[in-house]
């Protein structure tokens, strides 16, 4: 007889160890502004329950925040001894991890990723970032760059909601390391973390100017980066608004990198690790509601073997949890806007349209917030939009191949560069395929694996520069 | 099973060429894939009624075990007065499901147990080594089996199976089979212990597992608790796939026992999640998933007793055996 009633009972992280102000100002050379007269209201994609105001900056704003930062790159923070400087970063990062469920909790909370993945992966992540970049900046000379490297001067950051706090410590940490300051603009729609990190930044009396965050939306963006004062441009999101930045800077003295979209290729060979290959590929599809950038948003298997994985797949993928993000048990969570949700559902229409069957599990959506069920679409062929264009949701492209060669060459078929994975059990075909991937990360027989240490970064339509290891440090440097 | 003919895909004879090929033909374990996914697993959080209700099914699947040179009678008969009520003042806590004993003890056990729904269960095959002629093998289970033990927990040769030898590893767990046999009666449930601690590799537990269920096992069971490490939960991850995995191929469904150094609840609870989450519910039940442990029964009574009463009422409490 088996068991039947062996269910999770709720299991909710407590919201309790975050406090939220009504409305937050701009963070502006140490301080906090007055809450400026327009403002925007972020909420919590799960309930669409408001979460608080926020300010927009405007081209005033962004002009005094870039203005406090050049103050404090030439009296501050650029002749500070470098060992100074890395132990301020030190501990920024021991703060946050003092504060990581609260971190977590908030990010959670703003964002609609489900907690375990705030716990596990985007906080301690970002407390990594922190402690790696730290350890580089009394070591500069070693670094490969010449003797003594020179920061830019002032960066201009904008990162994306999909990963706020995350991004924004791959952005922050490399550049104050190696000397520069910082004006940093989180996505409208997640901009609490950040604010929280200012709180951090004060928490360890970093030196007024050196880190100014500014909120808004893409006029602020717009502004931010237009703004002759900066040395340097840092941005991470769409492939659309980048050719746009990439426009802006263009003729400028400026330095820039682009982290944009993809449309990873998550090939797995007749010969993988079959039970781990599925976890790979459901990791590579749904962590975060696959909305990831380098997320193996196209499934390409060995026709041979393509029943069984889908079987496997399928299975899979209906044991998944989809629910309250801050439910410890939650493998699902919701989709970060309003905007995105109909982004997802216009794209996966298209796929119907033209021909490819979908299929979900059967679960239950929220009836409040913004929900789209784990889907995965077979029969897509290399034409159909599903496959070509990046959907940034829980939503999986199913083809298949016959030959090795076949497999690259619909791997690379694609304007994109950003990631792919390689699953197999044959070391020597392996290599042969990585090799041969036009894609910036290759993961092999593992996806979505992420560490300070290492590289990270596309080329064609995913963008330019690299961040993460050393290769990040060569983004912040007048080399 | 060797009476019934080959399912399509399984190998068509048990000589050593047609297992080779068909055990090495199973997918590869990737070792880092596999602790990843049992470690995501470990987080899941089991509260309130979820975890009155895990606490339960764990005591129901417990082997309650003793197996000590030392071991006496007297020991025996205490713990199957415990396995028959493992709380003497909460007549509400489930009775276990078996008690494992060394095969001399089995009539001490099965004296101590007679009128309860409680199985005996008798390691054999000169355990926990293994290393005695075959014959001697069959004549220790024949003994258990005709003292009244329900389950047989026999070890296989792992000298044979880790040099190639797999028609030799067939063979034996085949005629153990045969010696589990009750003239007039159910035969006695056969465990097969793979003693994963020593297979070194995945793979190796995953062929080890299809091949101890195509020899006929009806349980496979990770290991002996006399080798480190024994049960960990990829091991366990890895057996629960095989199972699932000759269950689709098969029909026939096989059980699970993880076996030493599971001490605490929430490593009980672990392996409970693991098997929710990979073969589902089919196998939450002891039917199909025992939990091999001595000192595991006392904290999940400690534990129960904190979640109903909301204070721990100390180990000492709890009867020692």
């Amino acid at each position: 007889m088996a068991d039947t009633t062996f269910a999770y009972a709720p299991a909710p992280e407590s919201r309790a160890v975050v406090s939220l102000r009504p409305a937050y100002g701009l963070f502006i050379d140490g301080t906090f502004t007055p809450p400026t007269e327009r403002l925007i209201t972020t909420v919590n994609p799960a309930d669409e329950e408001p979460l608080a105001e926020v300010s927009v900056a405007d081209e005033g704003d962004v002009d005094r925040a870039v203005a406090a930062a050049r103050r404090a790159f030439e009296h501050v923070w650029s002749p500070m001894p470098p060992a100074e400087r890395g132990k301020y970063l030190f501990r920024i990062s021991r703060i946050i991890q003092e504060r990581a469920r609260e971190l977590a909790v908030l990010e959670s909370l703003d964002n609609g990723k489900p907690i375990k993945e705030s716990r596990d992966v985007d906080i301690p992540l970002a407390a990594a970032h922190f402690f790696y970049y730290a350890g580089w900046a009394d070591k500069l000379a070693h670094a490969g760059f010449g003797a003594a490297p020179r920061p830019l001067g002032v960066a201009a950051q904008v990162i994306p909601w999909n990963f706020p706090l995350l991004m924004l410590a791959w952005k922050i940490a490399p550049a104050l390391a190696t000397g520069n300051t910082v004006v940093l603009k989180p996505a409208e729609t997640t901009p609490l973390t950040a604010l929280l990190f200012a709180e951090i930044c004060r928490q360890a009396e970093l030196p007024p100017g050196v880190v100014n965050i500014v909120t808004g939306a893409a006029d602020t963006g717009r502004a931010l980066i237009a703004h002759p004062g900066t040395d340097k441009v840092a941005f991470t999101g769409s492939t659309e608004v980048g050719r746009e930045i990439a426009r802006t800077v263009a003729g400028t003295r400026k330095k820039l990198t682009l982290e944009l979209g993809g449309k990873g290729a998550n090939i797995v060979y007749h010969d993988a690790p079959l039970d781990q290959a599925v976890e790979g590929i459901v990791n590579g599809i749904f962590f975060n509601q696959g909305h990831v950038c380098c997320a193996g948003s196209r499934l390409l298997v060995q026709e041979s073997i393509a029943e069984e994985v889908l079987h496997r797949l399928k299975e899979r993928v209906s044991r998944l949890r989809l629910g309250d993000p801050l439910d410890k048990n939650t493998d699902i969570g919701a989709i970060n806007s309003a905007e995105q949700l109909a982004r997802i559902r216009a794209l996966a229409q298209t796929g119907r349209d033209e021909g490819s069957q979908d299929w979900a599990p059967d679960c239950e959506l929220p009836a409040r917030g913004y929900w789209f069920a784990p889907t995965i679409f077979t029969g897509v062929s290399q034409a159909h939009r599903i496959a070509r264009e990046e959907i940034f949701g829980p939503v999986l492209s199913v083809l298949t191949f016959r030959t090795p060669d076949e497999a690259v060459e619909k791997a690379n078929n694609t304007p994109y560069g950003l990631s792919a994975g390689v699953w197999t059990e044959k070391g020597s075909r392996m290599l042969w395929t990585a090799g041969r991937l036009r894609a910036g990360v290759v993961w092999s027989n593992t996806f979505n694996k992420f560490d300070p240490t290492s590289p990270f970064g596309g080329y064609r339509e995913s963008g330019y520069g690299r961040e993460g290891g050393r290769h990040g440090l060569e983004a912040y440097l007048d080399v | 099973m060797p009476d019934t003919a080959p399912a399509p895909g399984l190998p068509r004879s048990t000589d050593n060429a047609s297992l080779r090929a068909f055990l090495h033909g199973l997918p590869g374990v990737d070792e880092v894939g596999a602790r990843a996914r049992a470690a995501a697993l470990a987080t899941r959080s089991l509260k309130t009624t979820a975890k009155a209700h895990a606490i339960d099914l764990a005591i129901r699947m417990v082997d309650l075990t003793t197996l000590e040179g030392a071991d006496t009678p007297g020991k025996v008969r205490a713990l199957s007065a415990k396995a028959r009520r493992p709380d003497p003042d909460d007549r509400a806590v489930p009775q276990v499901a078996a008690v494992c004993v060394y095969p001399d003890l089995v009539p001490v056990a099965v004296d101590a147990l007679r009128g309860s729904p409680v199985a005996v269960a008798s390691v054999a095959t000169a355990f926990p080594a293994g290393r005695a002629p075959l014959e001697a093998k069959l004549a220790d289970t024949r003994q258990a089996v005709a003292d009244g033990a329900d389950e047989i927990d026999m070890v296989i040769d792992r000298g044979a199976f880790l040099a190639g030898d797999y028609r030799k590893v067939h063979e034996e767990i085949a005629a153990v089979r045969e010696a589990c046999a009750r003239p007039g009666g159910e035969p006695a449930h056969l465990k097969v212990i793979l003693e994963t601690g020593e297979l070194a590799t995945y793979d190796n537990v995953r062929r080890a597992s299809w091949l101890a269920m195509l020899a006929g096992a009806d349980f496979i069971k990770t290991s002996t608790g006399k080798v480190s490490p024994a049960a960990t939960l990829p091991v366990t991850l890895v057996m629960l796939e095989a199972v699932r995995d000759f269950r689709a191929a098969t029909g026939r469904q096989v059980g699970v026992k993880p076996a030493g150094g599971i001490r605490t609840t929430k490593d009980a609870l672990r392996h409970l999640v693991l098997v929710n989450e990979t073969t589902g519910p089919d196998w939450l039940d002891p039917s199909w998933f025992r939990l091999g442990a001595s000192s595991l029964l006392n904290d999940l009574l400690m534990q129960r007793t904190r979640l109903a009463t909301g204070t721990y009422p100390g180990p000492d409490h709890y009867t020692l055996d």
